[in-house]
Formats: C-alpha cells, sequence, structure tokens
C-alpha cells in the first residue's frame, strides 16, 4: 500500500462563469520514506496539487487515499484531524505566529492533539533540539533570521511525528546557501523515514529529492527517479 | 483541546491588547455595575421601609404642633404651642372609633449621670401606652403601668446604648441615674432595637410624662410641647382617622373655616411608601441602563471580535493548518469574547458594590451586597459574551485555511 494514491484527481476553481481547471486529472502514487519534488512553470497546478496531497482542499474529482483511507470525501473536521496526524506543513513565507515564542510556535500542533502541557513542552524541546536551535527556544520570530524561522517551521512539522512533510517553497524567500542548509535538514528528515514532498521552481533544490514530478497546465508531464545530490556535512 | 489551554490563550490574547479589552469591556461593566446597585438599594430602601415600622410601630400617627403656610419661613413644624393636654384626654376617650392608643411624648437632649460615667442622650417624657404603640418591652424590670406612668415618680427606663455607656460593668436596675441634677430610679431597660431612619434607637431614656412636665418642662401648663403619638386599630383607617382628628382638633382649637390647621398629623407609613416609590423609580432607572448597556457592550463584543477574527485570519489559517479543528477556532473565539465579558462583568460588581455602599452612605441605609444577584450577573455578563461572541466565531470557524493562509494584514 503506497502512502499516497491519487487517481484521476481533478481541482477547479469557478469564478463567475469562468471555470479555471487548475488540476486536470493527476495519478500520481508516492511511496512512503521517499522525497519528491513537484516542479513546473507558474500556475502549472502545484500548489494545488500540494493543497489537495495536504488536505487543506478537497478535489473536485477523483480518488485520493493516504496511507490506504479514501480522504477525498471528508467534512472540514475530519480534514483537520488528518492533518494533524498525518502530515507537517512548511510554507515559504514560515507562516509562524508572531509574538509567540520558538518552542509555543512548535508546540501548536500538539495543542490540538490533546497533548498535557508538560508532554507538549518536552517534544517541542526536542524538535527544536533536532533543527539545531536549541538555545533560541523563547526567541520570537521576529528576533531570528529567516533560515532559523523555517526551521522553527521544520520543528513544528515533526513534533506531532506525521509522517509526511509538505514543503510549498519552503527555500523560496532564503538565499542560496541557506536554502541548502534547510534542504540538508529536510533530506535528513528523509533518511529517519519521512516522507518530503515539496514543491520548488529551482532545480538545484529538487536536485535534493530522490524524484521530480514536472506539472504543466494540471497535469504530470514528466517524472523521473534521480540520485539526490551529494551534501556536504556541516559540522 | 484542554479547557485550560483554550483559557490560557483567550488570556494572553486579550492581555495582548489590554487596552481595547478594557475599552470594550466598559458597556458590560456599567451594565453589571448597574443591576447591582439596583437591587442593593432596592434592598436598602425596603429594609429602611421595614426599620421605619419597625422602630415607630405599625399604624401610627404622629400629631405635632403644626405651622401651616400662613407661619411662612420663621415659622416651621412645632413652632407654635397648639396641642393641649386637654386635646390628648379627649382623643383617649375613645370617642373616635378606630383610635386604639394615644400617648403623648415629650423630648428633651440632655446630659445625664450615673457613677460611673455621663452622657448626652434624649430623654422622653411618655406613659404606658408609649411602648404598646412602639411594640417595645422590658429585657429587665418593668415598663411604665397606667399609673407610674401618669405619675410624677422619680423613675426611669433606659435603653441600651444608654445602658452601655452609663453602666459599663454593673446592673442598672435599682441603680440612680442624673438627669439636670435630680435623682431617677432605674426600673427598667429596654429591648434592643438597634439603628433606626432616625439613628441609633436605643439611645434614649424614658421617664413617666408627668415628670418630665414637672422637672424638665418646668411650668408649662396647657400646651403639649412634644407630639402626639395615635396608633389605630388598622392600617386602612388612616384616612378617616386622619379626618376625624382633624376635624376634632379644629373643632376644639375653634378654628374657623378660613383658618389654616395649627397642627399636623403626619402617617409615617406614607412617607416609608413614598420614600420606596421613589427607590423603586431609581431602580427602574437604573434596570434601563443595565439593559441598555448590556446590549451596547455587547455589540461592543461582537464589533471588537469581528475586528479581531480579521486581524487574525493568518493565525487562524495556520492554527487549521497544524490540525485545528473548525471546533477548536470557535470554542478559541468563543471563551476569548467569554472571559472579555466575564471580566467586565467582575469588574461591574466591584463597581456596583462601591455605587451601593456610596447609595447607603447617602441615604442612610444598611449596605447591602447581593450575592444571588451578583453570582446572576456575573452569569449574565458570561451569557452575553457567548451570545454576541458567536457571529464573529462562527465566521473564524468558517474561514478556508488555504484563503486564511495566503491574507496579508
Ligand atoms: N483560489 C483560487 N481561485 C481561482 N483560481 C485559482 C485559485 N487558486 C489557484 N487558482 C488557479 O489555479 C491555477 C494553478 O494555481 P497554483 O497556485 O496551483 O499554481 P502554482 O503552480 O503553485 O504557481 P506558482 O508557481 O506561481 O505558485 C492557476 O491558474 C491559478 O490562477
Ligand atoms: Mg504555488
Amino acid at each position: 500500500m503506497a502512502l499516497v494514491e491519487m487517481r484521476g484527481i481533478e481541482r477547479t476553481y469557478k469564478m463567475g462563469d469562468n471555470v479555471v481547471a487548475a488540476l486536470r486529472g493527476v495519478d500520481l502514487t508516492i511511496e512512503a520514506g521517499t522525497s519528491v519534488a513537484v516542479m513546473g512553470t507558474s500556475g502549472s497546478g502545484k500548489s494545488t496539487l500540494m493543497n489537495v496531497m495536504g488536505c487543506l482542499d478537497q478535489p473536485t474529482a477523483g480518488s485520493y487515499h493516504l496511507q490506504g483511507r479514501d480522504v477525498s470525501r471528508l467534512s472540514r473536521a475530519e480534514l483537520a484531524e488528518v492533518r494533524g496526524k498525518m502530515i507537517g506543513f512548511v510554507f515559504q513565507s514560515f507562516n509562524l505566529l508572531s509574538r509567540t515564542s520558538a518552542l509555543e510556535n512548535v508546540e501548536l500542533p500538539l495543542i490540538y492533539q490533546g497533548i498535557p502541557a508538560r508532554e507538549r513542552h518536552r517534544r517541542a524541546l526536542a524538535a527544536i533540539e533536532q533543527v539545531g536551535l536549541g538555545g533560541r527556544a523563547d526567541h520570537h520570530p521576529s528576533q531570528l533570521s529567516g533560515g532559523q524561522q523555517q526551521r522553527v517551521a521544520i520543528a513544528r512539522a515533526l513534533v506531532g511525528d506525521a509522517p509526511i512533510i509538505m514543503a510549498d517553497e519552503p527555500t523560496g524567500n532564503l538565499d542560496t546557501r541557506t536554502a541548502h542548509e534547510v534542504m540538508g535538514i529536510l533530506r535528513g528528515l528523509v533518511g529517519q523515514g519521512k516522507t518530503v514532498i515539496l514543491v520548488t521552481h529551482e532545480a538545484d533544490i529538487a536536485a535534493h529529492a530522490s524524484r521530480v514530478v514536472t506539472l504543466r497546465d494540471g497535469l504530470i508531464i514528466d517524472d523521473r527517479q534521480q540520485t539526490p545530490v551529494v551534501v556536504e556535512v556541516a559540522a | 483541546m484542554s479547557l485550560l489551554t483554550t483559557l490560557s490563550l483567550a488570556w494572553r490574547a486579550l492581555w495582548r491588547s489590554w487596552v481595547r479589552s478594557l475599552l470594550t469591556m466598559l458597556g458590560i461593566v456599567f451594565g453589571i455595575g448597574a443591576v447591582i446597585a439596583m437591587v442593593a438599594s432596592g434592598q436598602g430602601a425596603q429594609q429602611s421601609v421595614r426599620e421605619v415600622f419597625q422602630s415607630l410601630g405599625t399604624n401610627v400617627l404622629i400629631i405635632t404642633n403644626g405651622a401651616g403656610p400662613s407661619f411662612g419661613a420663621s415659622g416651621g413644624a412645632g413652632s407654635r404651642q397648639s396641642l393641649t393636654w386637654t386635646d390628648l384626654s379627649r382623643l383617649s376617650s375613645g370617642e373616635i372609633s378606630s383610635i386604639r392608643w394615644v400617648a403623648p411624648v415629650l423630648q428633651t437632649r440632655t446630659q445625664i449621670s450615673s457613677e460611673e460615667s455621663n452622657w448626652n442622650t434624649s430623654v422622653l417624657g411618655s406613659t404606658a401606652d408609649w411602648f404598646r404603640i412602639r411594640n417595645w418591652t422590658a429585657e429587665r424590670g418593668v415598663v411604665f403601668d397606667e399609673d407610674t406612668g401618669r405619675s410624677t415618680a422619680k423613675i426611669a427606663i433606659l435603653g441600651q446604648t444608654v445602658v452601655k455607656q452609663l453602666f459599663p460593668s454593673s446592673d442598672p436596675i435599682g441603680q440612680t441615674v442624673r438627669i439636670q441634677g435630680q435623682p431617677y430610679e432605674v426600673v427598667g431597660v429596654l429591648t434592643s432595637k438597634g439603628q433606626g431612619p432616625m439613628g441609633d434607637n436605643d439611645d434614649t431614656v424614658i421617664i413617666p410624662v408627668g415628670t418630665h412636665r414637672q422637672k424638665l418642662e418646668k411650668g408649662v401648663a396647657n400646651y403639649i410641647r412634644g407630639q402626639i403619638l395615635v396608633s389605630m386599630t388598622s392600617d386602612e383607617l388612616a384616612e378617616s382617622t386622619m379626618a376625624a382628628i382633624t376635624a376634632n382638633l379644629r373643632d376644639w382649637h375653634k378654628l374657623a373655616d378660613a383658618d389654616e390647621d395649627d397642627f399636623r398629623i403626619r402617617n409615617p407609613a406614607e412617607f416609608a411608601k413614598a420614600q420606596q416609590q421613589s427607590t423603586e423609580r431609581i431602580a427602574t432607572l437604573l434596570a434601563l441602563v443595565a439593559a441598555v448597556s448590556l446590549f451596547v457592550g455587547g455589540i461592543g463584543v461582537m464589533n471588537i471580535m469581528l475586528v479581531s477574527v480579521i486581524e487574525r485570519t493568518r493565525e487562524i489559517g495556520i492554527r487549521m493548518a497544524v490540525g485545528a479543528r473548525p471546533g477548536d477556532v470557535m470554542t478559541q473565539f468563543l471563551v476569548e469574547s467569554m472571559s472579555l465579558a466575564l471580566l467586565g462583568g467582575v469588574l461591574g460588581l466591584a463597581l456596583g458594590a462601591l455605587a451601593a455602599k456610596y447609595m447607603a452612605g447617602y441615604f442612610g441605609w444598611k449596605m447591602f451586597f447581593p450575592a444571588t444577584t451578583a453570582a446572576v450577573a456575573f452569569l449574565v455578563s458570561g451569557g452575553v459574551g457567548v451570545v454576541f461572541g458567536l457571529y464573529p466565531a462562527i465566521r473564524a470557524s468558517r474561514l478556508d485555511p488555504i484563503t486564511a493562509l495566503r491574507y496579508e494584514s
């Protein structure tokens, strides 16, 4: 059983009389423990695909099984639960709560899983440690660099032990050096058995993945396996 | 999401913009404050009416030497002597059937002393009926009977406050007090009536009316330098009794039709009722203020919560992305609006208590803090938070996570 199984996924937006088809029948299977980069030109439907895959959105047609469960016809509350358990998101613009410490940002998913405060604390600290921000748990987002903020976001995606990390342009707001550092962390997660799915424009970011899927006009036009580039391990 | 987490989340959100929170609360603060003040004042007024009855006895009329309007500014109640001792005995004769008891009240403020100490108090001269009218009995010793009450015996009955002042350490019965130098034997001590509308009921000494006339009035012959207390067989007969007394007194005083009354009859029950009515008017006004304030306060809460939902659109998107269900988001905003309202309610309770205390001081009531009403008011303020917070909370919970995440503030 594959982790992600999409068959004939369509997503159309109604804009008055116009109908925009963002996805026009996507078939995609992703195995657990792999890393997939989704590429394509602007407007090709990458974000839409990520949103459907991440259960933030629902397809207008087609079937989507996540770990064997049909998630294409769920209520909003059920979708929220699936997101909480299965998926950790990393966004281009970090999307951390301002005026809230890194620690509390990382604790956030655990709050909605009903985990008691002390346990939340412990796990959030461990996740922050894991992304190399040990000393900065009580810093607020405004006191952190972009790369550090994205690490906090990764820690938040990790903390709930979700098997999938989804990242839409996670390096879009970072300089090259920091971008590759962040990619290093994400690759480390794949090594630990997570599945990382990321959207990117940049070929050298996609090079970190073991598979590259390319979209055009809401359809997959290319899907190939590759050997991820070798990264110099920072001391 | 646990209740504690939800609460701390709400409190932090409110605290973050505390000035705004405080301003939003004001309507509820005043609303709840008005409710508390209203109920406290209502109870205070009722209590004071009860006290009037209790300290004067029920069904009582007070006849005073009267100054009609013709006496002008120089006059004032009791400025002209017109009531006579003959009036008194005629009133007691049973001619007016609704009259039950009649007692004269002569009153002098003076210094009195015991072996141990001295004290300035009001010395009343009256008769046995006075104790019946005021429904007042002796705790120790006796009160006057028909004979001693009319006599010129130098005996005295003390109120509790006087006992405390003059005999702090011994039993006063059988001992001597000196009133204007003259020795009086203490024959009785009254039960305590406590605080009344005219002050401390127990701060008084009663001596026989004859003795009062002889020793304290020093020879005023025919006129009563004081009041006549009349008790009626029934409260309903107040009007007719007053009319009958008026007619008789005018006749006895030989007043012509055109003359003003030279006496005045007051009905304390009427007075108490009037006072009650005026506090009821205040209460109605306060109820109106309360209702309007609570409504306006509720609208304020709704408005600020709607603003807050918009300001925090992105936060809502983030929370939803990491697993917050629509219900979680709704609860978060509801708890926030409820906390806001409840906090306003608590401040309102404090304000109301303060207002009640001030009113009690102003009107001379006992201070009441209506605990049940406070509890209800507290719940009502919470209810206002829920009712007016519902719409913003529902709006927050219906946000689409993708749109919310993209929202630029
Ligand atoms: N909420 C929406 N309403 C209407 N049309 C939408 C909406 N979201 C996306 N679209 C349309 O769907 C198509 C795919 O959009 P999508 O955001 O998935 O592209 P993308 O590949 O992520 O592009 P980019 O690289 O610029 O982020 C576009 O034509 C877009 O205009
Ligand atoms: Mg996109």
